[in-house]
C-alpha cells in the first residue's frame, strides 16, 4: 500500500497545485468583487445601493453547486462560453464576493464614527479619505472574516471536477482504484487539511502585519471561526 | 435560445417533491444532527480534562477544515471498502451533520463564554450542582443568543445540500441536473432550482437579520 500511495504522490501534489490555483484565481476575484459591492452598498444612491443588495442576495440564496453548473452549462445553451479556469473564477468569485462585500461593508462602518468627521475637517477628498485613513484602519478587521472566507474557498474548489477541472478531488477520484478507496480519500483529507492549516498561519501573519501598520495588535482570534471571538471562558460550574 | 415554458412546467413538479422531500429532509435531519452533536462537542471541547478537550478541539479543527465533498466520498466509498456500508442518503446526512456539528460546537462555545461571569458566580453561591448550572441557568441563556448564528449555519447547510450530488443523492440540484442530461436543455431545470432556492433561503436569511438585530438592542 505504502509503495502504491508513493507512485500516486505526484497525481496528488498535481491536484493539490491545481486546487490552490483555482483557490487563488477564485480568492483574488472574491476579493475584488468584495470591495466593488462594498464600497457601492455605502453609496449614497439608492439605485446603486438598491441594485447591490438584490445581486448580493441573489448570489447568497443561490447556492453554489447551481451557480457553477448554471455557469457551466446553462450559459453555453445561450452562447456563452467559458474555459473552465474562467467558469470557476467567476462562480467563486461572484460567489464569495457576495459574502465578503458584506465583511468589507461591515468593517468599513466599523471604523469610528470620530474618524469621518477628522477627515471631513481636514478637508480630505472622498478617495483619499478612503484610501489613507478609513481602509488602512478597516483592513486589519476584514482579515479574521476573510480568512474564514478563504478557507471556505478552498473547501468549495473540491466541486469544481463537477465542471471537468482536475483538481485534488478530480485526481482522487482517478486515484481510488488503483490505491484503494481508503487510502485514498483518507490522504486527500490529509492534504486538504495541511493546504487549510498553512492558509490559516498565512492570514494570522498577514493580520498581525496589517494591524501593526496601524499601530494596533491583532485581537486573540480564531481565524478559522465564522466572526466568532476567543473570550477567555467565565470558569467553571 | 429561448425560455420554453411547456418545458419548464414539466419540470416544475419533480423539482418542488425533490426539494421538499429530500433538499428540506436532508437539512431537517443533519440540522437536528448538528444541533445535538454540536452542544456535546462544544461541551468536550470545555472539558477539564485534557484527553477530552485536546482531541474535540482537533476532531472539529479537521471536519472544519477539509471539503464536504471528500467527507463523502470517504465514507461512501472509503468506508464500504473497509465494510461499512450506508446507502448514500445516509451518507449525505451524516456528513453534513457532523460537518455542521463542528461550526455549531463553535455557535455554542461562543454563546457559553458570552455568558458573564457573575451568573456562574451565582451558581457557585446558591451552591447549584454543575448539571443545575448547566441545565437551569447557563443553557438556557446561551440558546437565546446563539438562536440567529445557529440559524445562519441552518441556512449555510440548506445551500450545501446539492454537495450531495457527488454521490448521486436525488435532491432538487441532481434532478434538474438529470433532466439537462436528458434533454440537452439545463435553462429551465437549473433557473428553476436556484430559484426555488432563493425563494426559500432569503425569508430565511431576512429572518435572522430581524432577530439579530433584536437580540442587539
Amino acid at each position: 500500500m505504502l509503495n502504491e500511495l508513493l507512485d500516486a504522490a505526484p497525481f496528488f501534489l498535481r491536484g493539490a497545485g491545481t486546487s490552490l490555483l483555482y483557490t487563488a484565481t477564485g480568492a483574488v476575484a472574491a476579493l475584488v468583487i468584495s470591495f466593488i459591492f462594498g464600497l457601492m452598498s455605502m453609496s449614497p444612491s439608492i439605485w446603486v445601493r438598491g441594485t447591490v443588495r438584490v445581486v448580493v442576495e441573489f448570489f447568497r440564496g443561490t447556492s453554489l453547486v447551481i451557480q457553477l453548473l448554471w455557469i457551466f452549462y446553462v450559459l453555453p445553451e445561450l452562447g456563452i462560453r467559458f474555459e473552465p479556469l474562467a467558469a470557476a473564477t467567476i462562480a467563486l468569485g461572484l460567489n464569495f464576493g457576495a459574502y465578503g462585500a458584506e465583511v468589507v461593508r461591515g468593517a468599513v462602518n466599523a471604523v469610528p464614527k470620530a474618524q469621518w468627521e477628522a477627515t471631513v475637517s481636514l478637508g480630505l477628498g472622498k478617495v483619499h479619505r478612503m484610501r489613507r485613513i478609513i481602509l488602512p484602519q478597516a483592513i486589519p478587521e476584514m482579515i479574521p472574516p476573510f480568512g474564514n472566507l478563504l478557507i471556505q474557498m478552498l473547501k468549495s474548489s473540491s466541486l469544481l471536477f463537477l465542471i471537468a477541472v482536475t483538481e485534488l478531488t478530480y485526481q482522487v477520484n482517478q486515484l481510488r482504484t488503483d490505491i484503494g478507496s481508503l487510502p485514498a480519500f483518507i490522504t486527500a483529507l490529509i492534504v486538504y487539511f495541511v493546504i487549510a492549516q498553512g492558509l490559516i498561519a498565512f492570514m494570522r501573519l498577514w493580520e498581525k502585519r496589517a494591524a501593526a501598520k496601524v499601530g494596533r495588535r491583532p485581537k486573540p482570534v480564531d481565524v478559522t471561526m465564522q466572526g466568532t471571538m476567543a473570550v477567555p471562558s467565565g470558569g467553571a460550574g | 435560445m429561448t425560455w420554453r415554458w411547456d418545458y419548464a412546467r414539466d419540470v416544475l413538479p419533480d423539482l418542488l417533491v425533490a426539494f421538499l422531500q429530500f433538499t428540506l429532509g436532508i437539512t431537517l435531519a443533519a440540522g437536528v444532527i448538528a444541533v445535538v452533536l454540536g452542544l456535546v462537542l462544544a461541551l468536550g471541547r470545555r472539558s477539564d480534562n485534557a484527553w477530552v478537550s485536546r482531541p474535540t478541539f482537533w476532531l472539529i479543527e479537521f471536519i472544519r477544515s477539509t471539503p464536504i465533498p471528500i467527507q463523502l466520498f470517504f465514507v461512501y466509498f472509503g468506508l464500504a471498502s473497509a465494510g461499512i456500508r450506508l446507502s448514500a442518503l445516509v451518507t449525505g446526512i451524516l456528513v453534513l451533520g457532523v460537518h455542521y456539528a463542528c461550526y455549531m460546537a463553535e455557535v455554542y462555545r461562543a454563546g457559553i463564554d458570552a455568558i458573564p461571569k457573575g451568573q456562574w458566580e451565582a451558581c457557585t453561591a446558591l451552591s447549584l450542582s454543575p448539571q443545575r448550572t448547566w441545565r437551569a441557568v447557563i443553557l438556557p441563556q446561551v440558546v437565546r443568543r446563539i438562536v440567529p448564528s445557529a440559524g445562519n449555519q441552518i441556512i449555510a447547510l440548506f445551500k450545501e445540500t446539492p454537495f450531495l450530488i457527488v454521490v448521486g443523492v436525488g435532491e432538487m440540484v441532481y434532478v434538474a441536473q438529470q433532466f439537462g442530461s436528458a434533454t440537452f436543455r439545463f435553462t429551465e431545470p437549473l433557473t428553476i432550482a436556484g430559484l426555488i432556492f432563493l425563494a426559500a433561503s432569503y425569508p430565511t436569511s431576512v429572518l435572522m437579520r430581524r432577530l439579530e438585530a433584536r437580540l442587539a438592542q
